[in-house]
């Protein structure tokens, strides 16, 4: 089975993302998305255990809430892909499940 | 086959705090009706939502915790706790109420319906389901 | 691909309820089917008719009742979480003794069972909230 996870909270407030890679398993995809977005940006304090999940697992972000946020997608962790709403909608339809970490 | 489906609630929020765990629990009990294959996962500050002993009263609320004893009766046997979780909370299994069911099967049997399990095993388990409720 | 979505949390509190309106018309422009759009938990709170938010920010109850005319969307309102929130539709105000009803046009209200068969009969269910 291959799970979509999706994130829509900070990492700097919440656990869900921490516990979201911890029950990630290799070949599943994580959207981060609303507040979630912040976790793609390069240079923060979770900048590496994301880069270390990458290792098995596929990142994804939503680009209109980054663009709300006024995050640019240069500032983005290399190897994270944009997606838009028709994106996330084909992630949801390529998994065989979406697990919310709300 | 098609028409049962493995249906995976995960509870990660403290009971009283809001009000998603009693709402869940209503889902639970609703769902039990359909006869799906229902499994239910307590993870991070969701294993605060099984401890014995609540006592809601000082705060005004109404104690839902005997509910979750009667979970078994509704054929909902199969209870996941996070042996992490609990750890990191410094709590044992002992700290959660002890929530039976009885195996029609082996003469009504009764049995503990509280597995502890490891976050892999939970991680297992998550990526087994047709439907991931999260409250 | 069918889709059925669980909506959380109020309207304008949080994103959830933006984001699932998003997703919805994301999906219906990509040609799939939703079955069922259910409302829980504070998500009850974006079927009032009553709300009146500033002419330049969006509507988000009109959007609603907008989009499932337009698409024949089954919006259901939980009936336990609705009525511990206010939200009543004609039948529940008369019921429940109270003196008028403020569910907007598009939602109904039923009960939880409703959310279990939108997860049994949907190819996947996407979960919006806090």
């Amino acid at each position: 089975m291959a799970i979509l996870h999706t994130v829509n909270k900070s990492p700097f407030e919440r656990d869900a993302l921490e516990s979201c890679l911890k029950h990630a398993l290799a070949g599943s995809s994580v959207l981060l998305f609303e507040d979630g977005v912040a976790a793609a940006v390069d240079g923060t304090a979770y900048a590496d255990q994301i880069k270390g999940a990458m290792e098995n697992v596929s990142l994804f972000v939503l680009g209109e809430d980054l663009k709300a946020r006024g995050l640019g997608e240069h500032k983005l962790i290399d190897g994270i892909t944009v997606v838009d709403y028709k994106g996330f909608v084909e992630l949801a339809g390529k998994n065989d499940t979406v697990q919310s970490w709300l | 086959m098609s028409d049962v489906k493995k249906f995976l609630y995960v509870n990660r929020k403290q009971p009283y705090g809001t009000i998603y765990a009693l709402e869940s629990l209503e889902v639970v009990l609703i769902g039990a009706a359909f006869e799906q294959d229902v499994s239910l996962a307590f993870v991070d500050d969701g294993v605060y939502q099984l401890t014995k002993g609540q006592d809601p009263s000082g705060i005004g609320m109404k104690n839902f915790s005997p509910t979750y004893t009667a979970l078994g009766d509704y054929d909902i046997n199969k209870i996941y706790v996070e042996k992490e979780s609990l750890e990191a909370r410094g709590l044992t299994i002992d700290d959660l109420q002890h929530l039976t069911w009885e195996d029609e099967d082996e003469d009504w049997a009764e049995k503990d319906s509280i597995r502890v399990v490891s976050a892999s095993e939970m991680a297992e388990i998550m990526d087994q389901q047709d439907i991931v409720l999260s409250f | 691909m069918k889709f059925s979505i669980l909506i959380n949390e109020g309207p304008y509190q949080h994103q959830a309820s933006d984001s699932a309106y998003k997703f919805i018309e994301a999906a219906l422009e990509a040609g799939h089917e939703i079955f069922r759009v259910f409302f829980y938990h504070d998500g009850v709170n974006n079927s009032t008719r009553y709300t009146v938010p500033p002419q330049d920010d969006r509507n988000i109850q009109v959007r609603w009742s907008e989009l499932a005319e337009k698409h024949d969307l089954d919006m259901v309102v939980c009936i336990a979480a609705a009525q511990r929130r206010g939200i009543l539709d004609e039948n529940e105000a008369q019921r429940q003794g109270k003196d008028g009803d403020n569910i907007a046009p598009g939602f109904r209200i039923s009960g939880l069972g409703q959310l279990i068969e939108a997860g049994i009969q949907a190819d996947r269910l996407v979960t919006f909230g806090d």
